[in-house]
């Protein structure tokens, strides 16, 4: 399966990566090169396997339901890019 | 009132069309801690407090599922009567927003926790065959977004990632649904098991409880046609008008050979329209993959047992039990719609009172009076002790039934037992034959024309002189007294 | 260069105890060989202080009596560890001067044990890559020359390349990496060090910038195999914070060293003879299989019938995972926002554009495309059954043998730049590391011998699941006899 610049646009728009043309352009042998490449798998028969779900032999753990976290407000916006009166700012979203 | 079973129907121009309806049922689960951190969930906190690292997807944060918020989940399945998997998995959905820290929600798609139950909704309360099963599809967990809001600031908006990583389940019905109606009914049911259940306050104003619409339209009996989605609508009210709306918005396109476009809408409440919701447009491809970070959930037979072993009555149970008791279908109905009220009436059963008497008393004078007042049950200034006593008293022939509606009044304004105002009042009833003769004497002396008229086949003027002689009586005298004493000296 | 620089861990640990030379005088002296190894770039920032704060508190503990297992041992940790206060960056351009502040459980376990950091190491960004040239803070450069008397830069392999050149280059007694696919074999053979990623779980992924986290373990990098047990020890152990987290007592690795194989099988497998690998690569090998030979081990040939297929298989799973671990740095809540955008969408993709380089687009694109709708059952879903026929693979292996020796990389160090033109070839660097970490096993390198351009080579040992302690003294054993001690030639 090969792409072409355009289902290159589209994968990056679904990924939120601004690609200008040239890179567009460039991406597009570079991804059918490993894409190509990884094509390989379907050579190998795997009927009746299911995909690994584990990788090592292990149980999920439950929590107890205890409140033993949060009310760190200055550790979770000290990084922040803009923050103003203990919200995340950012460019206002249209509904 | 038109008759609520009646189908729902469209009318076209090229005729009539149905309307099939499904609703994802997003509640909040009633737990301290959130899905997968340790940060409280309670309402009403000040911005990003109640905010882990890893609710914050901070670089380098994982995962861990609450026990109890599994445990929720899995107990509304089972009050639903729906399979319970005792392997599920949980997926990662991956969008962009604001509100969505992780750019992906950990939810369940392919593996949920509960599989395939039902609801049975009762569309006329009066009706016992107004009855319909909707079934649900599926329920699964998944995290709660946090809030975006666009008001504070003319350029910006403000994110608060407090409710980001609360539990959800995402109760899935089938689109079983036909008119607004029976959605409305649904919705109902669902939040009054949750309540019983305690999984979820169902409380929609607050965003606890929210419903995604499905709607589409066929012409009667046929295909199924292309569904759009109304997300996020915060009452069952709004839920029924966007059904109504969005389905006459479909019939009109049709109608007119337009197609409908499978997508997703908002509902507008102020102008009572739904429209095309844009920034979320792209989202259709989430790319549901297993989450890496987390294992499969696996389910052993004490914790199912604990969960099945932890469930209250439920209202179908209960309603069926009351009746059993000799209890309208209706005051059944009535009195287990809400968790609180069946508690409180419960515990009037408990106290000893008549299931009959006590039914009628708390749906006519009980709820007359929270009603009046403005309170719920569980404001109510008298407890169901306190009531069974009320009723005792009646049944006894303590007190006649008119004089306990006044006890009962004055039982709400000063709190005081009922027993104890009978006795500080004297508003024991009397069924002394003697003073009631005498009373009955005076009204007949002072009404010999109506006495005649009585006498000569005028039935209906026996009410009157029973009124007559309660109200001389200043309504203490024992009612099937009078009425007996009464026969004897008309003679009739 | 002082000689405490020339000393391992072991050795260093002994001295300070017995008091041959203070912990301050050791992190002196690392310190004092960090700045002056700057043209290596292998670290990102340099954290004296903190190395000498560590040494001074050793030195009170020792006078107190009171030491942990590695007081007084300065480390450096890669850059990909959140380390509290400290720039933690992963080697890109969207996290630049992110102080966490919180310190990742394996660093923060290092901590605990006593021993000082030196500075956060170089990384290929976001761990994506095998040569440390696709980090936004240039590559690093390592400290091996060829001996053709040209003065061309090589790489010290990737992505964990500044750990590998610091190691190497006498910069610090040890050092942290992450291995995903590869990411500490492959520098440590070509730096000429040893090596360890651990049983999948047994390191807490908590802290640690997520790449494919159903891949991703920390592992100690150290000049030899009791370094690294001595480490790892201090390394490993059950998180509860992190779900894929093995719940079980870290084994005494260091007590449990032994060069004595006697009683072992060890495999080679056929499918690790490939056309076009240089002949010195599989004459080390041969040279291993005698080693093992001569410490007791019985040699068996076996095979691994779909390690062809691991990479491929490495090179869906792995960005399809990462595409969906990098979502969050969006610019949000921490890291690079770029500023001048109007629209939400807009500051996204311009801050993804400009934070990350070419390597982690090119692979989030990779990881994007086999997620989405049509293409995850093909891609996706595919490559997670071949992952279950790899890891069934190495289980029956196991069955005839106790541990696998393979050569660790391809080829010796290369050139910098010289792969950077074909993506493919890059990923070929890591054909024999890839498949033990699809199957989530130990696995180990140590210095083999040097080849004829005087490079280092490494041999690779992998066991079964939880069996460090196999693998350590495979190590050991080969590195009892290779006798491996060349250093590079400072030329820095």
């Amino acid at each position: 399966m090969s792409v072409n610049a355009e289902q290159v646009r589209h994968v990056a728009r679904l990924a939120r990566l601004a690609l200008g043309d040239d890179e567009i352009d460039r991406m597009v042998p570079e991804l059918n090169n490993i894409l190509g490449w990884v094509e390989q798998l379907g050579e190998v028969d795997t009927d009746g396997v299911e995909p690994l779900t584990a990788v090592i032999e292990n149980h999920l753990r439950l929590r107890d339901d205890v409140v033993d976290d949060g009310n760190v407000r200055d550790d979770i916006l000290k990084n922040a890019p803009d923050a103003q009166h203990g919200f995340f700012a950012v460019p206002k979203v249209i509904e | 009132m038109a008759d609520a079973t009646a189908p729902y129907r469209i009318k076209g121009a090229t005729g009539d069309w149905e309307v099939v309806v499904g609703l994802e049922v997003h509640a909040q689960v009633v737990s301290n801690a959130k899905l997968f951190s340790g940060a409280a969930t309670a309402f009403g906190a000040e911005p990003n407090t109640q905010v882990s690292l890893v609710d914050a997807a901070m670089p380098g944060m994982l995962p861990v599922p609450n026990r109890e918020c599994i445990r929720q989940a899995v107990r509304t399945g089972m009050a639903l009567d729906a399979v319970i998997n005792r392997w599920s998995r949980f997926d990662r959905k991956n969008y962009f927003y604001a509100d969505l820290p992780q750019g992906y929600q950990i939810s369940q798609l392919y593996h949920p926790l509960v599989g395939p139950g039902e609801v049975e909704i009762l569309l006329d309360e009066k009706d016992e065959n107004s009855v319909k099963q909707i079934g649900i599809e599926r329920i699964h967990v998944e995290q709660d977004a946090g809030k975006l809001m666009h008001d504070q600031h003319p350029t910006m908006s403000y994110v608060d990632l407090n409710r980001s990583g609360v539990a959800l389940m995402e109760i899935v019905s089938r689109p079983d649904m036909s008119s607004p109606a029976e959605a409305g009914a649904y919705l109902r049911k669902l939040r009054a098991i949750l309540r019983y259940v305690g999984s979820c306050d169902g409380n929609m104003e607050e965003g606890s409880m929210r419903a995604d619409v499905n709607v589409s339209v066929r012409k009667v009996g046929g295909e199924l046609g292309t569904r759009t989605e109304t997300k996020n609508v915060n009452s069952v009210r709004f839920v029924m008008a966007v059904i109504e709306h969005e389905a006459r918005r479909q019939v009109e396109v049709l109608e007119e050979g337009g197609q409908i476009v499978q997508e997703t809408r908002l509902y507008d409440p102020d102008k009572n329209v739904t429209r095309t919701l844009r920034s979320k447009e792209d989202a259709h491809d989430y790319r549901y993959f297993p989450d890496p970070d987390l294992l499969p959930l696996e389910l052993d037979e004490a914790f199912l047992e604990e969960c099945r072993s932890s469930l209250p009555e439920l209202p179908d149970a209960k309603r069926k039990r009351f009746e059993g008791l000799g209890i309208s279908a209706y005051n059944a109905s009535v009195l287990t719609a809400e968790v609180e009220i069946a508690r409180w009436f419960d515990g009037l059963l408990d106290a000893g009172a008549e299931p009959k008497q006590a039914s009628n008393w708390t749906v006519a004078e009980l709820f007359g009076a929270l009603n009046r007042t403005g309170k719920s049950i569980d404001e109510c200034p008298i407890s169901p002790e306190e009531a069974a006593e009320l009723l005792k008293l009646v049944a006894d022939g303590t007190i006649s039934g008119t004089i306990a509606k006044q006890v009962f009044e004055i039982m709400l304004e000063t709190g005081d037992a009922p027993s104890k105002i009978v006795e500080d009042r004297g508003l024991k009833q009397t069924s002394d034959t003697g003073a009631i003769d005498a009373e009955i004497d005076k009204i007949l002396a002072a009404n010999a024309d109506k006495v005649a008229e009585y006498k000569s086949g005028k039935q209906q003027l026996f009410g009157f002189f029973v009124g007559q002689t309660m109200k001389a009586m200043a309504g203490k005298a024992n009612p099937g007294v009078v009425n007996e004493r009464l026969r004897a000296k008309l003679g009739g | 260069m002082s000689e405490l620089t020339l000393k391992t861990i072991t050795e260093l640990r002994e001295g300070f105890r017995s008091g041959d030379f203070s912990a301050r005088e050791i992190a002196e002296a690392f310190n004092a060989a960090v700045a002056a190894a700057r043209p290596l770039n292998a670290f990102t920032v340099e954290t004296p202080e903190l190395a000498l704060e560590a040494a001074d508190a050793a030195d009170t503990a020792r006078t107190a009596g009171d030491l942990k297992p590695l007081s007084g041992i300065p480390l450096g940790i890669k850059d990909l560890f959140a380390t509290e206060g400290v720039d933690s960056t992963s080697g890109s351009n969207i996290l630049k001067h992110f102080k966490p502040t919180y310190e990742s459980t394996v660093s923060g376990n290092l901590k605990a044990a006593g021993s000082g950091m030196l500075g956060k190491l170089n990384m290929d960004e976001f761990a994506m890559g095998s040569s440390n040239e696709t980090s936004a803070y240039g590559p690093v450069i390592s400290p091996w020359k060829r001996n053709d008397g040209g003065n061309a830069p090589l790489t010290p392999g990737g992505s964990s390349g500044g750990s590998a050149a610091a190691v190497a280059a006498g910069l610090a007694p040890g050092v942290t990496g992450t291995d995903t696919g590869g990411s500490i074999r492959q520098p440590a053979a070509f730096t000429g060090i040893s090596g360890i990623k651990p049983t999948y779980g047994r390191c807490s992924r908590w802290g640690i910038v997520a790449f494919a986290s159903s891949l991703d373990q920390a592992g100690p990098m150290a000049r030899t195999v009791r370094d690294c047990a001595i480490m790892l020890e201090a390394m490993a152990g059950f998180d509860p914070k992190d779900a894929t987290s093995l719940n079980l007592p870290v084994p005494q690795w260091e007590a449990g060293l032994s060069g004595d194989l006697r009683g072992k099988k060890v495999g080679i497998p056929k499918e690790y003879r490939i056309d076009g690998v240089p002949a010195e690569i599989n004459a080390i090998w041969d040279q291993g299989i005698e080693w093992l030979k001569d410490a007791g081990a019985e040699v068996v040939q076996i095979s691994l019938p779909h390690t062809r297929y691991a990479l491929p298989t490495y090179y869906i799973i792995a960005p399809a995972e990462a595409s969906s671990n990098l979502a969050r740095y969006d610019g949000v809540r921490y890291g690079l926002r770029e500023m001048g955008v109007k629209s939400l969408d807009d500051m996204y993709a311009a801050t993804r554009a400009a934070g990350f380089g070419a390597e982690v687009k090119r692979r989030i694109m990779i990881g994007t495309y086999v997620l989405s709708a049509g293409f995850y059952d093909a891609y996706f879903t595919k490559a997670q059954k071949v992952r279950t026929l790899i890891k069934r693979d190495f289980a029956e292996a196991f069955k005839q043998c106790d541990l696998i020796l393979t050569p660790t990389a391809p080829s010796a160090a290369f050139g910098l730049q010289e792969k950077m033109s074909d993506p493919l070839a890059m990923y070929l660097n890591d054909v024999f590391a890839v498949p033990a970490s699809l199957a989530g096993l130990p696995a180990m390198s140590v210095p083999g011998g040097l080849d004829s351009q005087g490079l280092p080579l490494g041999l690779h040992l992998i066991g079964r699941e939880l069996d460090e302690q196999g693998v350590l003294n495979a190590g050991l054993a080969i590195e009892e006899r290779a006798g491996f001690n060349h250093r590079p030639k400072r030329w820095w």
